[in-house]
């Protein structure tokens, strides 16, 4: 693939009937990236995403200062002063560099959140769709209950049970935020459960793992996935709550919401320091919601017309 | 409404098994209710169990004997196997007994109804301002679909959906009452006006009232209208958003059409006809903001130094008060699916064929 020419790769990408299974995917995968193109409001929000993992991966080199060395004598400078783009904070640390570092922290959460909540949602509602009857039964209880909960506050008891810090707070996240995902994975289970396609690999002697695994979970991706996007914005602003609580990253890790809650005491005379913070969670949870409406309309083009 | 959809309904009559269903649907959702709270239960009291801190240390301090923190161990039924605990853990909460707040060093579902009201006032507020601009903001943007009018509608949500309430909360303060100095600060009251005057519901706009003084009152409001706008802009976001997916589904019904050829105008067509049947679904999405409300006011709380259920469970959780932060945890829960269940109810009630 890396060796054909580009006006051979575009033809390989655009051709009507596939070649192989890589082929087809490589299709499909560029057909709605030609369809991101299109919609520049999401093409904004994959940037910003993109820019967060940047920021993450070359935090070293983006930062000019140290996230954590501080400099009293560089106490609370205003934005743009020499070296301190968006200024300093109360201990003299310099407020960009530490909103670089803090996309790390950023981009953990998110990450953390996306392997656990879906995947323990989807388990639970593909099986609970497949299996039917009271397993069913048991499973969507369940579910109903936790969805029930109000869900910050859920978090609150979580993270005061088993103590204060970025592990917990992201686990208090997940336990809270699965729900949603089983329902979803249940209703695309019991649209296909009884398809030929299902019929057909079961006659084949198929066991009920392999059907989920193999011929159930990649055809409830899509609506996972975009409810996912969309939930994005919701973890990062719960987990950066909970950090401005003082519940989730502890100083002097870099975590926006933390910083936020630093620099509340200087709100009215150095406003730079809990409003850049803020800007940057602002920003990607932007990025996130604008890249979610956009797949919303790519991957499921009959729910985006209501 | 009146005279175009009463298709559905006309030739129905009360007839006994129409009493049968309704009362099966009632005894469904009641059991649906129970099972819920009984999760609920179970949730908290894992993460009692679960939990770093040592509940008999919270009583008897660090430094009792060892025969005074057995005893306490026994007192507290610590020594009795899980299922029984939880068996007294359920009988405490419906009898209302908490247990004591370590904090305040009074008992929870005290302390829980002294700072219930501040949050009520605020979350009832917001909802109001959320319905008030979210409800004809829906409807322009359904009418006008895909023009700019449906556009910035979309972004606003886009925007409030991005935004930390917190910081938007910190944001809001700086300007309009650091800079501007048009609202008040934080807390309910300015200092010099607090416990004037006589508590009666709890909440100071009806309290003012009802002591007639009108000082007090315009200095609540001033207080509260900033963290109410705030909160009442997300609830505007979903209510607007809602609004207009409805009224997408009514405006391409028949009846519509029907209502136009009879030579209604527009607007009647729009705000009344329309307008009427959407506002059924509409009770349950308004139930249901107000339920995230009462939850998501807790940042907000905290920001304004608000003396609400959030910011008492937060003082709670960073002092590790558990008996407090689950306390306060079951309440909000019961209120969250209490709410959940008037909202179904309501649609029962008003929707003819939801009975």
């Amino acid at each position: 693939m890396t060796q054909t020419s580009k006006i051979g790769l575009r033809a390989w990408l655009d051709a009507e009937v596939p070649n192989s299974r890589l082929h087809a995917t490589a299709i499909q995968f560029y057909a709605g990236w030609l369809k991101l193109l299109a919609n520049p409001l999401a093409f904004i929000g994959f940037l910003v995403i993109v820019l967060l993992v940047v920021c993450a991966a070359f935090a070293p080199l983006l930062a000019p200062h140290d996230p954590l060395t501080q400099d009293l004598g560089a106490r609370l400078l205003p934005p743009g002063s020499d070296g301190y783009l968006l200024g300093s904070d109360e201990l003299g640390r310099d407020i960009y560099s530490r909103i670089i570092y803090g996309s790390r922290i950023t981009l953990l959460i998110v990450v953390l959140v996306a392997v656990t909540a879906p995947v323990f949602g989807l388990v639970v509602g593909t099986f609970a769709g497949y299996m039917g009857g009271w397993i069913d039964e048991v499973l969507m209880r369940i579910t109903d209950i936790f969805l029930a909960f109000p869900k910050l506050v859920l978090a609150l008891a979580f993270v005061a049970a088993l103590g204060a810090g970025i592990e917990n707070a992201i686990l208090a996240i997940a336990i809270t935020a699965w729900p949603p995902y089983a329902r979803i994975a249940r209703a695309e289970t019991l649209t296909m459960r009884n398809s030929d396609f299902i019929a057909a690999v079961q006659l084949q002697g198929a066991g009920t793992a392999h059907i989920l695994v193999r011929h159930v979970w990649p055809l409830c991706l899509s609506s996972i996935i975009v409810r996912m996007t969309l939930d994005m914005a919701g973890i990062i602003l719960t987990a950066a709550g909970l950090g401005f609580l003082g519940l989730g990253a502890q100083p002097p890790l870099p975590e926006w919401g933390a910083m936020i809650s630093a620099g509340r005491k200087f709100i009215l005379d150095q406003w730079w320091v809990a409003t850049m913070p803020g800007l940057a969670i602002f920003i990607v949870s932007l990025g996130f919601n604008l890249l979610g409406d956009g797949l919303r309309d790519i991957l499921d083009p009959k729910k985006s017309k209501s | 409404m009146t005279n175009v959809d009463q298709s559905t309904g006309t030739g129905r009559t009360l007839s006994a098994s129409f009493f049968n269903r309704h009362l099966r649907t009632i005894t469904g959702t009641a059991f649906s209710m129970a099972a819920t709270l009984f999760g609920l239960l179970f949730v908290t009291f894992f993460i009692a169990r679960v939990m770093p801190i040592d509940p008999v240390l919270g009583v008897v301090g660090d430094r009792a004997s060892q025969e005074v923190y057995d005893a306490a161990y026994k007192q507290l039924g610590l020594d009795r196997p899980l299922y029984i605990q939880f068996f007294y853990y359920i009988r405490d909460v419906v009898t209302g007994n908490f247990g004591t707040a370590s904090l305040t060093a009074r008992p929870v579902l005290e302390d829980i109804a002294r700072v219930f009201p501040a949050t009520l006032e605020l979350a009832t507020i917001a909802t109001i301002i959320g319905v008030i601009l979210g409800i004809p903001a829906g409807v322009i943007a359904a009418v006008n679909e895909g023009r700019w009018q449906d556009q910035l509608l979309r972004f606003l949500g886009l925007f409030g959906y991005s935004m930390p309430i917190f910081w938007i909360g910190l944001v809001g303060l700086l300007v309009f009452y650091g800079n501007l100095g048009w609202v008040g600060g934080p807390g309910r009251l300015d200092i010099y006006y607090v416990d004037i005057i006589p508590s009666v519901t709890g909440m100071i706009l009806i309290d003012s009232l009802l002591a007639g003084d009108m000082t007090i009152f315009w200095n609540a409001v001033s207080h509260i209208i900033l963290p109410s706008s705030i909160l009442g802009y997300y609830s505007m976001a979903y209510i607007s958003r809602m609004t207009r997916s409805f009224m997408l589904e009514q405006l391409g019904q028949e009846y519509i059409t029907t209502a136009r050829v009879k030579g209604l105008s527009e607007a009647k067509v729009i705000w009344k006809h329309a307008l009427g049947n959407v506002m059924i679904p509409l009770i349950t999405v308004i139930v249901l903001s107000y339920a995230n409300l009462l939850e998501g006011s807790v940042l907000t709380e905290v920001i304004f130094a608000w003396p609400g259920l959030g910011n008492y469970i937060t003082n709670a959780l960073l002092s590790a008060d558990m008996n407090a932060v689950l306390g306060g945890t079951v309440v909000v829960g019961i209120v969250f699916v209490g709410l959940n269940l008037l909202s179904d109810i309501l649609y029962r009630i008003v929707d003819p064929r939801a009975r």
